[in-house]
């Protein structure tokens, strides 16, 4: 029986050098390049394949198999690009861990880029971290100075080069294309797929991008062991994860658990509802753009396909958790407002469809909705979806769509009431019962 | 105003060094404009024509990249950028409030849509933004002062922050270094030179370590292989 929590990543964010090379060596670290280097790339690949780790940015594509898409001998270089630009609204684990532990994704990094035969690496980092952005700069200059990065890794042939780019304030860069553009030095709109970036990505030459939790998961994997990493989580849902825990309980943070934990479990482990009394009301499970559950949705196991199944999305495990202070509606047009002002402009369904999207749920919030509103809303929302260039705009539509699935009493109550009748203070941190 | 020829020469040389990072120059188009931010506070028209003139491409296309991020300011920053995270999350912890106090202590007009410009103090020292989810979300409400972690915050602590910004002192971030860096200093540092100070500070807050202690104290670990 697997114990209830299983820290890996964060197991040594208690040491007060964790973030140090020293720190990082002290608790085990850098063993598994000396592992991954005496193996034949492809047999990395391989490992990876068999551990199933599916990617921790939100779409949990198959690692191993994202990497097995470059192409080989192809005379081109190949690149690796970290998606560190950790802003999908309520997910908050890729910062604390590059804070804490940037030596295991830099470690990652290395046993990827050896596997796909990539000699250069980019760490995409959101530029509003500036604290991680020096815990990362440190890390690569100690890993270069230890011999980690540079020409000749350990005297295995094998050069690497990691560069640190720090991003400037869009959220549409973590979406894999965009970041891609910006990497190259321009405004970030996505581009058409395909050509997929495995085969034209970076300069468009063949190039991997992962998220920061799936490339720092990979040592584990390699050191390990594929089948120690699949023999946690559930049937297709392989190994650990950081949950994190926002919102209205007693102790929000990181936990970090095999695929598959409930959200009661989590809720029990954070010591519970933040008042006593004011029952969990909605939540996401992975952040803004995955379709919020209610209260009945408690015991739904947090992996791809529990989650998937109760009509939301895994995501990134980014729990926000509202209780019965909160409107839903509030909630839902902050999110709408959020895609509104972070859509590239580059297509007319995300462009257009999260202004009036918008407009519509202001409308309603301020007691002037119809039900005819909610139609339009839905209507909006499902010429956005499947219509428009990126996920950015298929997810904008997901707050309030599922808001109406689950909601739609409270929200047509905002015009009987003639308003919003929910007191916004009695939902802050420092609110009494 | 034009830079001074030795600006110029000091300048060169960091952008030289910022090109050398990448296979192709123009990927050094967002650290360029950082460099350039670090020096005058913001995006000047000096600074997009050095960005233009070190990447050979136009002054057009330069200010099309720098007018697509928010985190390059197009005219001069206060000392100490203030963000207050409204995302919902934050807004519902209390950011909402944060803000709405913070404006009215800066002396803004309440009734006025600041949304989409900052309030500056009047000595100019501190201004006031409205910012989207900072990834701190199990420390809301965040405040961000020039891009380091000011977690947990209330009203009062966040007027406090403010007002000990503008008294000058020294004010130390929640998740980050000992002294509180200055807004061009902080700019440097995006640009890919360090500041010496990564060692400072917490390897971890608070929040992030529950899961990890409630983990040790049941005895709870990851299986053995």
């Amino acid at each position: 029986m697997t114990d209830t929590l299983t820290p890996v990543l964060t197991a040594n964010w208690d040491q007060p050098d964790s973030f140090t090379r020293t720190g990082y060596e002290r608790t085990g670290g850098y063993k598994a390049i000396h592992k991954a280097l005496a193996l034949q790339p492809d047999d990395v690949i391989a490992q990876v394949k068999e551990s199933v780790l599916r990617g921790r940015g939100g779409a949990g594509f198959p690692t191993g198999m994202k990497w097995s898409f470059i192409p080989q001998n192809d005379g081109k270089p190949h690149y690796l690009t970290v998606n560190a630009d950790e802003s999908e609204p309520g997910t908050c684990k890729d910062i604390p861990l590059m804070m804490a532990n940037p030596h295991v994704l830099i470690e990652g990094i290395i046993i990827t880029c050896y596997a796909i035969r990539a000699s250069h690496a980019f760490i995409y980092v959101r530029g509003e971290v500036l604290h991680v952005i020096r815990r990362l700069q440190l890390a690569v200059a100690e890993a270069y100075e230890a011999g980690y990065l540079g020409k000749n890794i350990l005297g295995s042939g094998f050069d690497l080069d990691v560069v640190v780019h720090a991003g400037a304030g869009a959220y549409i860069c973590g979406e894999e294309t965009a970041l891609l553009t910006s990497l190259e030095g321009y405004r970030g709109l996505p581009r058409n797929r395909p050509p997929f970036p495995a085969v034209e990505g970076l300069y468009a030459c063949p190039t991997v991008i992962n998220n920061v939790e799936s490339i720092s998961s990979v040592p584990s994997i390699i050191s390990e062991g594929p089948s120690w990493f699949s023999g946690l989580g559930t049937e297709k849902s392989k190994g650990y994860g950081i949950f994190s825990l926002s919102g209205h309980v007693k102790n929000p943070g990181q936990y970090e658990a095999p695929l598959g934990i409930t959200l009661r479990e989590l809720i029990d482990l954070a010591g519970g509802v933040l008042r006593p009394g004011h029952p969990v009301k909605f939540w996401t499970p992975g952040g803004s753009s995955t379709p919020i559950l209610t209260h009945e949705h408690l015991d739904v196991p947090l992996d791809f396909e529990g989650v998937g199944a109760a009509g939301s999305m895994l995501g990134t495990r980014a729990l926000q958790i509202f209780d019965d202070t909160t409107c839903v509606l509030r909630a839902a047009l902050r999110w709408t407002e959020f895609y509104q002002h972070e859509s590239c402009g580059k297509c007319t369904p995300c462009r257009e469809g999260t202004y009036w999207m918008t407009r519509t749920i202001q409308r309603l919030e301020a007691g002037q909705g119809t039900e005819e509103d909610l139609d339009k809303l839905n209507d909006i929302g499902n010429n956005i979806v499947g219509r428009s260039f990126c996920a950015l705009g298929d997810a904008a539509p997901a707050p309030i769509m599922s808001a109406i699935v689950h909601f739609r009493d409270e929200i047509m109550a905002h015009q009987k009431n003639g308003g919003c009748w929910f007191d916004p203070k009695a939902s802050t941190a420092w609110a009494g019962n | 105003m034009p830079f001074s020829e030795e600006t110029l020469t000091r300048l060169k040389a960091d952008a030289a060094e910022i090109t050398g990072r990448y296979p192709k120059a123009r990927s050094a188009l967002l650290p360029l404009l950082y460099l350039v931010q670090s020096e005058e506070g913001y995006v000047s028209p000096e600074g997009i024509a050095f960005c233009a003139e070190v990447l050979g491409i136009t002054e057009t296309e330069v200010r099309g990249v720098a007018t697509f991020y928010t985190m390059y300011k197009h005219e001069p920053a206060a000392e100490f950028q203030v963000g207050v995270c409204i995302n919902t999350t934050c807004a519902i912890m209390g950011g909402d409030q944060i803000y709405e106090e913070l404006a009215e202590h800066l002396g803004a007009d309440p009734g006025e849509d600041h949304s989409h410009h900052d309030i500056k103090s009047p000595d100019g020292k501190v201004a006031v933004e409205r910012l989207e989810c900072n990834a701190a979300c199990d420390y809301a409400p965040v405040v961000m002062v020039n891009w380091e972690f000011f977690d947990n915050q209330t009203p009062d602590t966040a007027k406090k922050l403010v007002d000990d910004l503008r008294a000058g002192e020294t004010v130390t971030p929640t998740r980050g270094p000992a002294r509180l860096c200055t807004w061009k200093q902080a700019n440097r540092i995006l640009a890919g030179f360090g500041d010496g100070q990564a060692a400072d500070g917490p390897s971890a807050g608070p929040a992030s370590l529950v899961g990890l202690k409630l983990a040790k104290a049941h005895g709870w670990k990851a299986p053995e292989s």
